[in-house]
């Protein structure tokens, strides 16, 4: 986050863009604290009152549990309305509210005192648990607490409020996301969170702007300024002075009439000038996307990520439960093509290995944990299988770095046809099989590879991160990270020519296909397809129709030969605004 | 009083999901149930207790039962706990 002071009042931030759109409005900053718990003591005869007050505020917390786990259930599926389900189980539990019952008869405190002390206990044991899950299970004991004890005091969880406003707080769970905007919401702005988290799905699902990760925010902003938000770029103004108003109202209204030209779009192909055509495709993570990825004219899904299967999940889940939500995806799709990645985790995801990787991301991930967990993968490949009985679905392997990886993936993709076959169970026996390029290594070797599949898949956020060893989780170096580093190019043109030497197709599915700055060099660079984010769909095909495919490759052979990202990127901005004058470029 | 030694087998240990079916089974009974983990000691019949207990795969707990049904409830426990929580 930076912050530069302009103008007096006004001050401009930059945070992650989480959902696409500009809101300008009033904030109202939404604090979700703990409740104030004071000791009291009572006297004996108050006793059965205490009680009383317990059964009751637990009455109504069940309620209201049970409400919004219903309420999650229908806008975000059962899996999410689990999250609830711990909780309610612990406001059933016999034992615990025995034992604070005693207690509050024995010590002669108020019942917020002795719950809280109770429940405490639990809470600090679990937080000093050695296992990831359960520390992550002590804030749904503290939710559970904080909700009695509101429910003691009679007060209300703020959900309703007054007139349009950007709500502003430091952390938003899905839940509260989906609560809030019952209100009139222009838009979030969080403290904490990332751009693919739940909350951020949501709000695109939802279409509210939205900004995360603005360390701070709520300290800085007061309550009725006026904001800006940009969520396109993620900056945010604070007090905009009337010119910067102006600026953004005409952004505004340039972001709106280009959603105008959607419609047209949409039924368009992603086809140059001359004639040249490439794939235009979506990354997608939920089935409430589909929806939204159809209306934006995708051609395909060309990355189906499929850890989300395993968020919040503490065992991996069956064959039956993952073929479940695999045919889900591809018949959403249908007859468009899917392809699905199988598991792209780290090893601590495995509960049975404790591992403390020094160094995670040069560890044991991605396909490296399904070769060495074949019970895991077999499972996974079955379920896959069987969602390609309608031949729409492909399969792509994450992390790849050797030619013996891919061959050891396809023999166990081969046994499990084979299994399936022998049980008369439908699938593509032709499936395409294709691999993500973006261990350095796949690079080097593309034809290699190539010749083993039908297709690479070049996933620059890694690759971008292994080739010039940056994190770019690391605020000292992320600068660092350049999509437009001449050695990213070279290697992309590389991976290119050696794929399509061997008569595969190439895409992308990594940020930089979203990128419309990077459009023309990749379509001059060969590549067949684009699989972008799906808000950003429309803008990268209008790019593709409005240049030659020509002119495409003699920008991309100038930009061969420059030397650095400034010198490549300034030459493609100058290219760009000539030929579509009216693209919006950061 | 009867007792007895188990190993957890779930490759994802006891976590919430195989914790309510213990207490929900233990509920089923008369006799007192008491985990005994490490240094702590927990009430079986209490779903944030055992939930505390963060019993990993492969790590031993000693069940213990007091009661009339104590040795039903024992054999009944052991089993569910045998058959890694029916994941």
């Amino acid at each position: 986050m930076t912050a530069e002071k302009q103008q007096g009042d006004e001050i401009v931030l930059k945070g992650i863009p989480a959902s696409p759109g500009i809101a300008i409005g009033p904030v109202f900053i939404f604090h979700k604290d703990g409740p104030i718990i004071q000791e009291r003591s009572i006297h004996g005869h108050e006793v059965e009152a205490e009680l009383n007050r317990l059964g009751d505020a637990l009455v109504r917390s069940k309620k209201e549990l049970t409400k919004i786990a219903e309420f999650a259930e229908k806008k975000l599926g059962v899996k999410q309305a689990k999250i609830f389900e711990a909780q309610l189980m612990i406001l059933e539990d016999v034992v615990l509210f025995d034992s604070i019952r005693n207690r509050l008869r024995n010590e002669l405190k108020n019942i917020e005192y002795v719950l809280r002390g109770e429940i405490g206990k639990y809470h600090a044991l679990m937080l000093a648990s050695k296992d990831e899950y359960t520390r992550e299970r002590a804030s749904d004991v503290e939710d559970v607490q904080n909700r009695i004890v509101r429910n003691l005091q009679e007060q209300r969880l703020v959900s309703k409020i007054a007139g349009s406003h950007i709500i502003v707080t430091k952390n938003l769970t899905a839940a509260d996301a989906l609560i809030l905007s019952r209100n009139d919401v222009l838009g979030y702005i969080t403290e904490i969170g990332g751009a693919t988290s739940h909350m951020a799905l949501l709000a695109r699902a939802l279409k509210i702007p939205s900004i995360v990760g603005i360390h701070d925010f709520c300290t800085i902003v007061h309550k009725e300024d006026s904001v800006v938000l940009d969520g396109y770029s993620g900056t945010v103004v604070i007090n905009p002075s009337a010119e910067t108003l102006k600026k953004f109202r005409s952004k505004q209204e340039e972001h709106r009439e280009f959603e105008v030209h959607l419609e047209l779009l949409r039924d368009l192909p992603a086809e140059t000038l001359d004639g040249h055509r490439v794939k235009l495709a979506a990354n997608v993570e939920l089935e409430e996307e589909l929806e939204f990825v159809k209306s934006q004219g995708a051609e395909g899904i060309g990355l189906y990520r499929t850890e989300t299967l395993l968020l919040g999940k503490e065992v991996f889940p069956t064959e039956e439960e993952q073929y479940r939500q695999y045919k889900i995806i591809a018949a959403g799709a249908f007859p468009q093509n899917v392809i699905v990645r199988t598991f792209d985790i780290g090893g601590d995801k495995l509960m049975a290995h404790s591992i403390k990787e020094n160094n995670p991301f040069l560890g044991w991930r991605g396909i490296r944990v399904m070769l060495d967990e074949p019970k895991i993968f077999m499972d996974q490949l079955r379920a896959i299988l069987r969602a390609s009985a309608q031949k729409n679905v492909s399969i792509m392997f994450p992390m790849i770095s050797h030619v013996k990886e891919v061959r050891k993936a396809k023999e166990m993709l081969h046994a499990a046809k084979e299994q399936l076959a022998a049980k008369n169970i439908p699938f593509d026996n032709d499936i395409e099989v294709g691999v993500m390029v973006e261990v350095p290594a796949a690079a080097v070797i593309a034809d290699d590879l190539a010749r083993e599949v039908d297709f690479l898949s070049i996933g620059t956020n890694d690759l971008i991160q292994y080739l010039l060893a940056v994190d770019r989780g690391n605020d000292v170096v992320s600068g660092l990270y350049q999509e437009f580093h001449p050695a990213v190019v070279r290697f992309l043109r590389r991976i290119i020519e050696r794929g399509k030497g061997e008569k595969v197709w190439v895409g992308m599915c990594g940020e930089m296909a979203g990128d419309p700055l990077a459009t023309m060099l990749l379509l001059g660079l060969g590549l067949d397809e684009f699989s972008v984010v799906p808000h950003i769909l429309p803008e990268i095909k209008k790019i593709i129709r409005s240049v030659h495919y020509s002119e495409a490759k003699h920008l991309a052979n100038r930009v061969l030969e420059m030397d650095t990202e400034d010198e490549i990127k300034s030459y493609m901005k100058e290219v760009m605004r000539k030929k579509i004058p009216d693209i919006l470029l950061e | 009083m009867v007792q007895q030694v188990v190993t957890i087998r779930n490759r994802a240990g006891m976590h919430t999901r195989p914790a309510a079916a213990l207490v929900k089974l233990a509920a089923k009974y008369k006799a007192d149930f008491f985990i005994e983990k490490d240094e702590f000691e927990i009430n079986g019949k209490s779903i944030i207790g055992v939930m505390t207990l963060a019993a990993e795969q492969g790590s031993t707990m000693l069940l213990k039962l007091d009661g009339e049904d104590e040795q039903e409830a024992l054999k009944d426990i052991v089993a569910l706990v045998e058959r890694g929580f029916d994941e």
